[in-house]
């Protein structure tokens, strides 16, 4: 710390840059915010007056499926930041794509299942167990979409040349941000699906 | 000199990145902010001053209480805070502006927009009516039809945005940018209670966002999410409320605790007695926040344990608190005081601050908190508290750094009859409430019946709300006359100990020429402290970081979809929403510096 | 306070094979998970079970893919703090409702 650069924005105290204090602190927003969801999710559990239930529609075998993908895409988003790292260009086109494609398949998945139990009479306004799943799982897909676009932009940085091994930073930023939102998953898959 | 090397005009106001200049911003909308919320209580007071009033209808009163809460918290005093912060704490830790520079002219603008957007409400069909707290079912489709739930529903999500990006860079900033040397435990006070401040913003903001797309959903697609006809609990709204809202109290206090930590040394000619036994209680009381929410709860029937635990954990929050002011009184203890305006307000808040926590552990007990729960009680109670607390440790921070803002300093006999007035005012308005509250006089209700011993009370108050009015417009002419033809202030008015007071006043845009070392606890009282001296000519000028208009165009992004919203028109949401999208490309590939 | 990051360089924190390891254990706790599920022995400890068990994943994720192993307790801190005030909220407001009630499902 004795010498000082000309611009101390880009100096840090605690030598871990900003971007990635950053992203941290705001996965510790999220989790409270997704902790308020499950908390609302787990009070209205078994309060619904009209069906259809959860037992009635879950379909545990479908959605251990798309679960496995989303588990699967985070290797890939460390793979891909490895290879960025190494300045391994053709493996972080690779690995990059491969997440965000994994992403979209999660969603299409989420998608097939919304428009299933839709068809099984289950709209978003049905009862308090349509009110709180949806809500919560669509919060969660939502952060996906997020994930999966900001993988497509740095995709297309990597293909344009402009992601290097001394860019490596911003792709760590969005594979913590890619992780945490699949570490909820796993959350959610227990406290959903399992725990019905 | 160098000071003035932003360039002039709106335009550079509105594209600046410095966190002095949109610490300034936020203090100006704060202001103004504070002036109409205050406007709206003399309304109400007004209104109340004798009984079966017809000054106001009962349709407008319900607005101005409604407004008049959510304008002095969401708008008034965390802005303020926000003015503190952001002006100060790059200074006081050492650094050239904070961690995310454009990030925190967002912060701003979403803050203004949002702003804006509710008091909106006014001009058309009526601003919001249930309460700041909005509690479920009163805001259902049902008993709130039209748009004015909407509007505060909406107004508050921008609200929220606002606050966690501001709260996001103040934590790395404050993380990341310490001058070399200034470890945890050597950063000042303030710096820690706007640290503790900003992780209660991103932990508490997060429940109320989905209490709020709850509400949202209810009102728009029919959800019951608060429905009790459909299973749904109008109790979870006021859950998710408080698990926010206590913590909020904190956030509306830590930064007045942080301002008094600063102000009391200062005066005293003394180091803060017991620094960390005050930082440790300032973590504490933030930590012991998240689990006493069920407090504002307890006539709803939680039951004798849920009301016992909650009134256990309350009770303990009086141990950090009272910690904090046995400090500060210690501090003053055997210290050359020097009673300037700043000290004034010091004391004034914690004299008042001590009788509004005596009230708060009164109803920290269930069986208390019964009788006086939905009266005037619980009304002295929180303004003794907010008021008599936070806003007078804001005018004692105020006073201590305006001069460093300006470069001039305020008049004292004028800021000496602001505090008297004020105090006097103050306690003649908002004292009486005690006993109105005691007799049984129900809160948001527009009048009341004559021969209920509520007359004299209410009047008192009301002749002390005018006068309380009054004492704000000393400041504000104290403030012009200031700019006007204050004295100037020189760096160190004060004889202060903390790095801002190292440099001019006001400072130049990049604060420190060569970033200063840290070796202890207030700095500038260390032997040869006094030659901290970041105007080394011989140093190059620092490059400093672009003005960007990419943050106000994101910041009107999401309040563009809100109006879409609040239209039912999905096009214009769209808008709102490729309005995000092209700024955020913008600004990801803009580069800070050019 | 880690130092051991250089300024703004982000660089390999573990080699491929360990997080190929690491995916390969998640993908089993996960087939497991959904055995547990299945088997009507277990229905009486199922809670205990599938908490354990995605905790586990939790932290592997958190601690691998997400480097807080090799990372400074700072970040872990940052993580921790808020991740146990959101438990603690969930936990209260199961509490609240009655989850932990006597007879409770």
């Amino acid at each position: 710390m004795e010498h000082e650069a000309v611009m101390e924005m880009h100096h840090t105290t605690t030598g871990i840059p900003h971007r990635k204090v950053l992203i941290w602190t705001f996965i510790g927003s999220e989790c409270m915010l997704f902790g308020s969801l499950i908390a609302g999710y787990l009070a209205y559990r078994g309060r619904s007056v009209v069906g259809p239930y959860p037992e009635d529609l879950l379909n545990i075998p479908f959605i251990t499926v798309t679960t496995f993908v989303l588990l699967m895409s985070s290797l890939a988003m460390v793979l891909a930041l490895s290879a960025v790292q190494r300045g391994n260009r053709r493996g972080s086109i690779i690995w990059l794509a491969a997440t965000a494609v994994l992403g979209m398949i999660f969603l299409g998945g989420q998608y097939i299942e919304f428009s299933h139990f839709v068809h099984e009479g289950l709209g978003l306004s049905r009862n308090l167990f349509s009110a709180t799943f949806f809500l919560l799982t669509g919060t969660h897909g939502a952060h996906v979409t997020v994930g999966v676009i900001w993988l497509l932009s740095l995709l297309g940085m990597e293909l344009k040349g402009n992601l290097g091994p001394g860019k490596a930073e911003i792709v760590e930023v969005a594979g913590l941000y890619w992780h945490f939102v699949d570490v909820v998953w796993i959350v959610l898959f227990t406290v959903i699906y399992l725990l019905v | 000199m160098s000071h003035d090397t932003y360039g002039g005009g709106v335009r550079s106001w509105m594209t600046t990145v410095d966190h002095k200049r949109i610490g300034i911003m936020y203090f100006v909308s704060a202001i103004v902010f504070f002036f109409v919320g205050g406007l709206e209580a003399l309304l109400i007071r007004l209104q109340l001053g004798s009984p079966e009033n017809t000054l106001i209808s009962a349709d407008l009163y319900n607005q101005l209480f409604t407004m008049h809460g959510t304008t002095m918290v969401f708008l008034a005093v965390m802005p303020l805070s926000s003015a503190f912060f952001n002006f100060l704490i790059p200074l006081q830790i050492g650094a050239r502006d904070v961690a995310f520079p454009r990030l925190n002219a967002f912060s701003f603008w979403i803050f203004l927009f949002g702003g804006l957007f509710l008091n909106s409400s006014f001009l058309f069909g009526g601003a919001p009516d249930a309460g700041w707290f909005g509690y479920a079912n009163l805001t259902s489709t049902q008993y709130s039809p039209g748009i004015r739930v909407d509007y505060w529903v909406l107004g508050l999500q921008l609200l929220g945005i606002s606050s966690i990006a501001s709260a996001l860079n103040f934590i790395v900033t404050i993380i990341n940018l310490r001058a070399p040397g200034m470890r945890f435990m050597r950063m000042p006070p303030f710096t820690w209670m706007t640290l503790l401040t900003s992780f209660l913003l991103i932990l508490a903001f997060p429940a109320i966002t989905v209490g709020l797309v709850m509400l949202m959903f209810d009102r728009t697609f029919g959800t019951n999410f608060f429905n009790p006809a459909a299973g749904g609990d109008v109790l979870l709204w006021q859950h998710l409320f408080w698990i926010f809202g206590h913590p909020e109290v904190y956030i509306l206090i830590l930064p007045a605790f942080g301002v008094i930590s600063e102000v009391i040394p200062t005066f005293s000619r003394k180091t803060l007695f017991g620094y960390p036994f005050i930082i440790y209680s300032g973590v504490l009381i933030a930590f012991l926040g998240f689990g006493v929410w069920a407090h504002h709860m307890f006539a709803v029937g939680l039951g004798p344990i849920a009301n016992s635990v909650f009134s256990a954990g309350t009770m303990l929050i009086a141990i950090p608190t009272g910690v904090k002011i046995f400090n500060w009184i210690a501090t003053m203890w055997g210290g050359r005081l020097r009673m300037d305006t700043p000290l004034y307000f010091a004391i004034g808040f914690i004299a008042m601050f001590i009788i509004g926590g005596l009230s708060g552990i009164m109803h920290a007990s269930p069986p208390t908190d019964l009788q006086q729960t939905d009266t005037y009680f619980i009304v002295a109670h929180f303004h003794y508290v907010l008021f008599g607390g936070t806003v007078f440790a804001l005018f004692a921070g105020m006073y201590y750094w305006i001069p460093k803002v300006t470069g001039r300093l305020l008049h004292e006999g004028l800021g000496k009859l602001h505090f008297w007035l004020m105090f006097v005012s103050f306690n003649l308005t908002f004292f009486p409430m005690h006993f109105l509250g005691m007799n049984g006089m129900p809160r948001r209700t527009f009048t009341y019946l004559p021969g209920l011993g509520f007359d004299l009370m209410n009047l008192v108050s009301t002749a002390g709300s005018l006068l309380l009015g009054a004492s704000m417009l000393v400041f504000v002419w104290n403030l012009v006359r200031s700019f006007r033809r204050g004295s100037p202030a020189g760096r160190n008015p004060w004889n202060a100990a903390t790095l801002e007071w190292s440099l001019p006043s006001p400072p130049p845009h990049y604060n420190f020429r060569t970033i200063p070392e840290v070796g202890g606890r207030d700095p500038l009282w260390r032997p040869g402290g006094a030659e901290v001296d970041p105007e080394d000519p011989t140093a190059p000028e620092p490059v400093m970081p672009s003005p960007s208009g990419w943050p106000m165009l994101l910041a009107l992004g999401p309040v563009i979809a809100a109006t879409g919203a609040l239209l039912s028109s999905l096009l214009v949401v769209f808008v709102g929403v490729a309005v995000v999208v092209v700024s955020v490309y913008g600004w990801a590939f803009q580069p800070l510096e050019r | 306070m880690s130092q051991t990051q250089s300024h703004g360089h982000s660089e390999p924190h573990t080699s491929n094979k360990t997080y190929v390891l690491v995916a390969a254990v998640l993908a089993m706790v996960t087939a497991v998970e959904v055995m547990v599920f299945y088997l009507e022995a277990l229905r009486p400890v199922i809670v205990p079970i599938l908490v354990v068990l995605s905790a586990a994943k939790f932290s592997l994720v958190a601690a691998f893919f997400m480097h807080l192993k090799y990372d400074g307790r700072l970040l872990r801190s940052l993580f921790a703090g808020p991740l146990f005030v959101a438990i603690a909220i969930i936990l209260a407001m199961m509490a609240l409702y009655g989850a932990f009630a006597v007879g409770a499902a």
